[in-house]
């Protein structure tokens, strides 16, 4: 049969414009940092410099949160419903830039443009028209009567979902009455300095979002500033914990949704096809740099071959390469550092006797490029099978009953998300019910809604964002 | 109305129509009367509708209902959006037709009509947020999951308010709507005229066709083919006098419609908060229950 190539279907680029630098955005003004450092952001998938950025320290941090702090008295005693004008604004312009937007992130983080267009954009801009409408009818929420806003909120995001990160972060702290200080991840700073650019279209008033580019000693010194109200840090279960330490006896609140090892359970009336899917979906979207995904692959013994080669079929029909082609399905890593730790890992799994196998995969020769792979007769001492590796790698784990699945889910330090596939309705709520995870996916995997609430069990983190849940997070109710 | 720009010039009137199933037509009756405003003073005439309109409004009420109920919540609320941003572009006219129809100082209207704006905005946020609110999980003795959400009752006919003719019809439809009924409303007797216009503005806010129907007319004359056809679902009786609305209630007996009945006699605050009684008043709970099976006991030691 003859085989028919895909032709190259890239998306413009034309409808990004990206400054040569960009400064932090503190009380309304995009503003060199104190020290005048920069740092330089790359495309991941091809090593190329696409912008320099003003690098935050300690001194700008202060002068973020000042200006937060004088714009929280103000954006605080708004009605809700002039609030809530602000965000459906936002929502709106976002909407509008949302192809601008889906290019930039995939430029400066290197997922397919498949994913920022028809994932990352419409999710940010479905959050912020969300949250919009919760600004004024707070007292509807189950919080009690006229619950009142924390202050200043310092937020540090990942780089895995760069802007949606903010979406739900900045979302809730501003419709509760908060005013924000965010540090993107360096890595990853571009979309979140155009956000600010969509605040000021939008006429938000100075200092009630500041955006602050920089690397982890900025992040450190916003958790630590004094006048902080409120840390939200979405990234590694290592440092939450030390932002654990570091709040503690503060009197901060703090949410946290950190790491995972999600368990995607398969029995064995399962429809294959559709949970091929649903395990590609769980460990590829994103090149597996997902905090919820699917990277623990746990089959039933009897269709365990197969399942594996129904998987292994559909993993050579992967399309890896350039992010902004449309028919790209992995695209880059998202740097040389992640890169590096997604490689230990695997050649840990090889050495320490896991099975390992990825199609015939042809890598870019410049850029961050990881092949889809797979790790058999993997135990629950495997490392694969026990540390996030926040990368394309799936490890893969049998049992025979589901009081094994159930047991062999939960053993993990992680519970952000799991997966149940099966045709059987109470097996799947069965399960459900004893799986120490925040998330269950049933029949599905890595659904993400606005309104639904999102957040990890055990060391995966504390508190939850989305929902109505999600609003908990900015309100003084303690 | 305003003269001295208008000096040599011939104003174009505006033929007021009725706007159901996405169209504008008159009266299939042919009818109409006389608007006047509050010192008497011949506005307009505005469609007379029949008993025939009103069923043909149920109709393309009835016809639309599948669409709009099964949009996403997200989808709705972004079109109910859409319909203040409409608006918004439009305060000038609905200003100038609101203090003409309830005799009000300019600033004052652009106030009535500025809150109708931001009345669609609140109803917008709701879409997605009152089964959050009104529906959950129940924790019931025994090993099933249980699951009550709401769902829109269907057709709604509403009895518009009579004093305010724009943010009371506005107060009134948004909700009904944002849950995913549909509406048949009859817009304030004596003052339809922002009534009808406001079709025109929903015409190009992306509301399906049949969402909302406008009729006008004498209130007891349609209202009451209305409560009594077995094809609408509910009756909102805010804009009857009492002895309408007890009319009224009985003959919507007749198929168990769901009736809001007005409020006290001096009418309702429509510049108070509008709180959630009229998104739940058409509101149906449904209960799924499945059964959640049994892993044994030793699941439940992790």
């Amino acid at each position: 049969m003859t085989k028919f190539e895909y032709a190259p279907a890239p998306e413009s680029r034309s409808v990004v414009d990206i400054a040569p630098s960009y400064g932090l955005f503190i009380d309304g003004e995009f503003t060199e940092a104190a020290d005048g450092t920069v740092f330089k952001t790359v495309s991941p998938a091809s090593e190329e410099v696409l912008s320099e950025v003003a690098r935050a320290g300690a001194e700008d941090v202060d002068r973020a949160v000042k200006a937060a702090r004088r714009a929280f008295e103000k954006w605080s005693a708004l009605p809700g419903a002039e609030r809530a004008k602000y965000l459906f604004r936002i929502a709106r312009i976002i909407q509008e830039r949302s192809r601008e937007l889906a290019v930039l992130e995939t430029l400066d983080n290197g997922k397919p443009i498949r994913e920022t267009r028809d994932a990352d954009l419409p999710l940010v801009a479905a959050h912020f028209f969300y949250y919009a409408g919760w600004a004024d009818k707070l007292d509807h929420a189950g919080y009690g009567a006229n619950p009142r806003p924390l202050g200043v909120a310092g937020q540090v995001i990942p780089w895995n979902f760069p802007l949606l990160m903010l979406a739900w972060k900045i979302a809730p702290a501003l419709a509760t009455g908060n005013t924000v200080v965010l540090k993107p991840a360096e890595t990853t700073p571009l979309s979140a300095l155009f956000f600010a650019d969509i605040c000021r279209q939008a006429g938000l008033p100075k200092g009630v979002v500041n955006i602050l580019p920089g690397y982890g000693d900025a992040g450190a010194a916003l958790v630590e500033h004094p006048d902080v109200n409120k840390v939200a840090f979405t990234g590694s279960t290592a440092v939450g914990k030390a932002i654990a330490r570091q709040v503690a006896g503060t009197g901060k609140k703090l949410t946290l949704e950190l790491g995972g090892k999600g368990a995607n359970i398969v029995f064995d009336d399962a429809p294959i096809d559709q949970a091929v899917e649903g395990i590609v979906t769980g460990i590829f979207f994103n090149q597996g740099q997902v905090c919820c995904a699917g990277s623990r692959l746990l089959v039933q013994e009897s269709i365990q071959d197969e399942l594996l080669d129904a998987l292994k079929r559909r993993l050579s029909t992967l399309r890896l390469g350039d992010p902004l082609d449309k028919n790209t399905d992995i695209g880059a890593i998202n740097s040389a550092e992640q890169l590096a730790r997604i490689t230990a890992l695997a050649e840990t799994g090889e050495a320490e006797g896991a099975e390992r196998w990825s199609p015939a995969c042809e890598l870019p020769s410049s850029g961050f490029w990881f092949a889809p792979t797979l790790f058999t007769n993997v135990t629950q001492a495997h490392t694969v099978a026990r540390d996030e590796i926040f990368g394309p790698v799936l490890s893969v784990l049998t049992f025979r009953t589901p009081d094994e699945a159930v047991a062999k889910a939960n053993n993990s330090q992680y519970g952000l998300s799991a997966g149940i596939w099966t045709e059987k309705g109470s097996r799947i709520l069965a399960v459900a019910n004893k799986l120490r995870a925040g998330v269950v996916w049933a029949n599905t995997f890595n659904k993400f809604d606005p309104t639904s609430p999102f957040g990890g069990y055990k060391e995966s983190g504390f508190g939850r964002e989305g929902g109505r849940h999600g609003l908990e997070a900015y309100l003084d109710v303690r | 109305m305003s003269d001295k720009t208008e000096q040599n010039r011939l104003s174009v009137f505006k033929t007021y129509k009725l706007y159901v199933g996405g169209k504008f037509p008159r009266s299939e009756s042919g009818r109409v009367y006389e608007v006047q405003d509050s010192k008497g003073k011949w506005l307009a005439n505005a469609p007379l509708s029949s008993r025939k309109d009103a069923r043909d409004a149920v109709v393309a009420a009835r016809k639309a209902f599948g669409g709009w109920s099964g949009a996403t919540a997200y989808n709705r609320g972004q079109v109910l959006y859409r319909v203040a941003e409409m608006l918004e572009g439009r305060k000038g006219q609905f200003v100038h037709e609101v203090a003409h129809a309830e005799g009000l100082s300019k600033s004052r209207a652009a106030e009535i009509v500025e809150a109708a704006i931001d009345r669609w905005v609140w109803y917008a946020g709701w879409t997605d947020k009152i089964g959050q609110i009104v529906g959950g999980a129940n924790p019931v003795a025994g090993p099933f999951f249980n699951l009550s959400t709401p769902e829109p009752t269907g057709v709604v006919a509403i009895v518009a308010p009579r004093e305010s003719s724009f943010l009371g019809l506005v107060s009134v439809v948004a909700p009904v709507i944002a849950t995913g009924n549909t509406a048949v409303v009859i817009a304030s007797e004596k003052a339809p005229l922002p009534a009808l216009s406001l079709g025109e503005v929903l015409a190009t806010s992306d509301v399906p066709g049949g969402v909302v129907n406008v009729l006008s007319g004498r209130a007891a004359e349609i209202a009451a083919p209305l409560a009594a056809h077995q094809d609408v679902n509910a009756l909102d009786l805010t804009g009857a006098d009492a002895e309408l609305a007890r009319e009224l209630e009985i003959a919507a007996a007749d198929n168990l419609k769901r009736v809001l009945r007005p409020q006290a006699v001096d009418g309702e605050d429509f510049a108070a908060d509008p709180g959630t009684h009229r998104l739940t008043a058409f509101l149906e709970t449904k209960t799924v229950w499945h059964p959640t099976g049994s892993l044994g006991a030793s699941g439940s030691s992790y």
